[in-house]
């Protein structure tokens, strides 16, 4: 089968999208771009094909059973399955990795006794690791180096009391190890992986015996079509890092133009707010890019705003929003610069103001400078799709939507779960066009 | 024919110049001395901007013209615009000025040192002859502040209806009769001789028909000329202190040669790194360049096929492709005439008519704007001129910002994401309109 893949290598996050020939979404994969975008790029599309994949399996799981979607749960338990498998992988890759540093000088005299802690630490965590994918259970992130990060210094403290070796040495090894582990994706076979998470489904659940054989054959028959790379497209921040050649590289404008008219068609104008920058984009009834406005000189109100604002409250990112949303006085705020942030935070705090205000004040700020740079870029028409990190959070989203009622009347406003990935679509439709023509 | 390698910042020894470019070399070399030496050869200085420069009548009193706006270039240029727009700032100038102002007020006070390594005299009259950019005005306070010297001011009313009336020059004659030429009289102690004044303008005309085949050659296709970062240098003698000389007459004669010849062969413009190969995009260009960061600016495009064919900034000091010469037979009329034609003081209907035409006539694939960060003169309205030229041409335009002379305002990386996608774009709607 011929795929396309599209990259978006974005300053915080990279993703890849997967394309067929029929212009369908095969899969998604993302990573955090680590300032490697090399790898982060690899990563992101082997994630991407292991995502195909699925949905391969989905569509012969579904021819059959007619539709009825009766292996749901097998297909479920299938990618919990290869996760875990996946994770294991890594983890003896970390394991290896971290031996091999106690080689150096300084673990010299208590070299053993870590080599046997540290032996201790991933006995646990691989002892522990199917309940990490367990049906139902909740992992904070989906990147290794998170899940692994925090059960590892779990362990590492309560083996360090128990051995009483140094918790700090065992920290160290760790961090020496953990960056080599993150940019060399699992290098085993794929197919073997996704045979080993069959075979551990299957011989879980007993409720599916009868099925097993035909099972087998849909999945092995999936297993069986090739995914061939036929043409690859990189947009985004990280693009000129990569040893593409010209051909394969699109500004991440036409592609966010693109993936937003595949997305929904008849959008007009695009709203992008990324990690460190904020696009206004005019595109025609092919999603062919008319106009464009980017911030410029200054990425005040961009989504690293919000990190930093997340940061100086001591919140999560996806914190912030939820509690903005709780606010009914927001805050007026007009600066929008990132280094003032603080500042204007705490002077704001210590007026007696509320958090949520506060909050709900700093969304708005970076709606009126989202919209200027709209205005600038030919105003909005209706379709509008709103892309980025920053169309995940709500009360960005509700003074967006406020705004644009304000300034444009009523207008259809699109915003995709898959957002994130709009980008990336686009160069994959790219990717496919450049085959096609 | 030699190749001509233009380098802004620096003259490796196996650069070969073209005779146009080692004649404007020179004749740069010439005038910076000239001006050095004034305060030894007792030779008056007249300090003057590029739009609305009277040059052929400051020559008729014997006076060194000296632009401040060009030692800002040639100080942003030369990297070192950046300290004598902090020193400027120093001093008290906020970071709204102009930086043409800052840099040329900060040269002044790290001990005034030009171009050739030497001093700069101070100025005997300061001559204000456009008043467009009413930054002009505050800059000659600013002088004026500075060397206590006379000052004089001719008015040039805003074509804001978009025409030149019988009254505009006659109002402007009056200025240079009663006002401007006296002026000059006093300080230089020459009578003024109108007849010189028509020798002058003659020359003028000649230079300028030959200055403006030149802009135009870029209608060829592939364009032998880049009007933009090559049209800079192409205009430095008509725009500066050799209008109404002889040595421009020269320079425009070789100039044009090597154009023939660049045509002849069928060849592209050429750029710091030699000839460009292939004209993949043709531009139009409003606002002023980037001199900080010029050549790294110019080859964000050249590296990219594209080329500039015509650009607004290249019609700053005199715009000729509408008719006007400069007319021995109407010197005063005439003399007033060039400075209402200047780009500046168009309104911005005449202006989106003007880049409307160019992209055109030169069938230009669209319109780019560099906006200015420090010149209102140029931004203002900027955003309303290009959405009218893209409704009036069907061509895509762009916008990207940086500043003339500040370093801090040019972000290479924003400018080459933006310019890549416009590039990109161009070529999305060529493919799609050929589909279609």
């Amino acid at each position: 089968m011929r795929t396309f893949i599209g990259i978006d290598l974005g300053s915080t996050t990279t993703k890849a999208v997967l394309l067929d020939e029929n212009q369908h979404v095969l899969g998604r994969g993302i990573t955090n771009s680590r300032s490697n975008y090399a790898t982060a790029a690899r990563v992101a599309s082997e994630e991407a094909r292991v995502d195909g994949r699925f949905t391969l399996f989905r569509r012969a799981l579904t021819d059959l059973d007619g539709g009825a979607h009766r292996f749901d749960e097998f297909l479920a338990a299938l990618e919990r399955g290869f996760r875990l498998e996946q994770f294991l992988e890594q983890l003896t890759d970390l394991e290896v990795t971290c031996i091999d540093q106690l080689k150096a000088e300084r673990f010299a005299k208590v070299g053993d006794s870590l080599r046997e802690a540290l032996g201790e630490i991933f006995l646990r965590l691989r002892k522990e690791a199917p309940e990490l994918y367990a049906p139902g259970a909740k992992r904070k992130s989906d990147f290794f180096r998170d899940i692994a990060g925090s059960r590892f210094h779990v362990h590492a403290e309560a083996i360090a009391k128990e051995a009483g070796v140094g918790h700090d040495m065992l920290l160290n090894a760790y961090d020496k190890s953990i960056i080599d582990v993150e940019n060399r994706p699992p290098s085993g076979d794929l197919d073997d992986k996704f045979r080993r998470a069959m075979a551990r489904v299957l011989g879980d659940t007993k409720a599916l015996s009868g099925d097993a054989a035909s099972l087998t054959t849909a999945i092995e028959g999936s297993l069986g079509i090739e995914l061939a790379e036929t043409y690859l497209v990189g947009t985004g921040y990280g693009r000129v890092t990569l040893p593409f050649s010209k051909e394969h590289i699109r500004s991440e404008i036409l592609c966010h133009g693109l993936g937003a008219h595949m997305m929904y068609p008849k959008t007009r104008t695009v709203l992008d707010i990324g990690g460190q920058d904020t696009k206004g984009i005019q595109v025609d009834a092919s999603g062919i890019v008319e106009n464009f406005q980017m911030n410029d000189r200054c990425a005040a109100g961009c989504g690293r705003y919000l990190g930093y604002i997340a940061d100086e409250m001591n919140m999560g990112l996806h914190e912030l929003g939820p509690l903005a949303m709780q606010s009914n006085k927001p805050a007026r705020i007009n600066s929008t610069c990132t280094v003032f942030a603080g500042a204007e935070l705490r002077d704001r705090l210590s007026l007696g103001e509320k958090r949520e205000d506060i909050l709900a004040g700093l969304h708005r700020a970076i709606m009126l400078r989202a919209m200027s740079i709209i205005s600038r870029s030919g105003g909005v028409t209706d379709e509008f799709t709103f892309t980025g990190g920053v169309a995940k959070n709500d009360a960005a989203v509700r003074e967006l939507r406020q705004l644009i009622k304000e300034n444009y009347g009523d207008v259809v406003i699109n915003i995709n779960p898959d957002s994130i990935y709009t980008g990336a679509l686009g160069a994959a439709e790219f990717a496919r066009r450049a085959v096609d023509a | 024919m030699s190749t001509t390698i233009i380098r802004p910042n620096s003259a490796p020894a196996e650069i070969i110049r073209d005779a146009s470019m080692s004649k404007q070399k020179d004749m740069l070399a010439r005038h910076y001395d000239r001006l050095s030496d004034a305060p030894q050869s007792g030779e008056k200085v007249c300090a003057t901007f590029v739009p609305g420069n009277l040059n052929e009548l400051i020559m008729c009193f014997d006076m060194v013209n000296n632009l401040p706006e060009v030692n800002a270039i040639q100080s942003g240029l030369r990297k070192q615009s950046g300290p004598y727009v902090l020193e400027s700032e120093k001093i008290g100038h906020s970071e709204d000025v102009c930086t043409y102002v800052k840099s040329d007020i900060g040269m002044m006070a790290k001990g005034n040192i030009g171009p050739n390594g030497r001093r700069m005299p101070d100025p005997d009259v300061l001559l204000l002859s456009y008043t467009g950019c009413f930054t002009f005005m505050k800059w000659f306070e600013l002088l004026r502040e500075q060397y206590k010297c006379e000052t004089v001011m001719l008015h040039t009313p805003y074509l804001g209806d978009g025409k030149i009336t019988p009254e505009m020059i006659q109002y402007m004659v009056k200025q240079l009769k009663q006002d401007v030429i006296p002026t000059l009289e006093r300080v230089s102690g020459v009578k003024f001789d109108i007849d010189r004044l028509r020798e002058n303008l003659r020359r003028s005309a000649k230079a300028e028909d030959d200055h403006l085949w030149v802009l135009q050659s870029a209608k060829n296709k592939p364009s032998p000329i880049d009007a933009y970062f090559g049209g800079i240098y192409y205009v430095g003698p008509i725009f500066g202190a050799f209008r109404g000389t002889d040595d421009a007459i020269e320079y425009y004669k070789f100039l044009r040669e090597e154009v023939e010849e660049r045509i002849r062969l069928g060849k592209g413009p050429v750029t710091p790194d030699g000839d460009m190969p292939r004209e993949k995009y043709r531009l139009v260009v409003e606002g002023p360049p980037n001199y900080t960061h010029f050549r790294q600016f110019w080859k964000m495009f050249y590296d990219e096929g594209a080329v500039v064919v015509a650009s607004s900034y290249t019609k700053v000091g005199g715009t000729y492709d509408y008719g006007f010469r400069h007319d021995a037979d109407n010197p005063l009329e005439s003399l007033a005439e060039y400075c209402l034609n200047v780009y500046t003081n168009r309104n911005l209907p005449m202006r989106v008519d003007m880049l409307a035409n160019y992209i055109n006539e030169y069938e230009a694939d669209g319109l780019l704007i560099n906006s200015i960060k420090s010149c209102n003169s140029f931004s203002a309205g900027q955003l309303l001129m290009m959405r009218e030229v893209e409704k009036r041409t069907g061509k895509p335009a762009a916008f990207i910002e940086t500043d003339l002379v500040d370093p801090r305002y040019f972000s290479a990386a924003n400018v080459k994401n933006r310019l890549e996608s416009y590039f990109q774009m161009i070529e999305q709607k060529r493919s799609s309109s050929a589909a279609a």
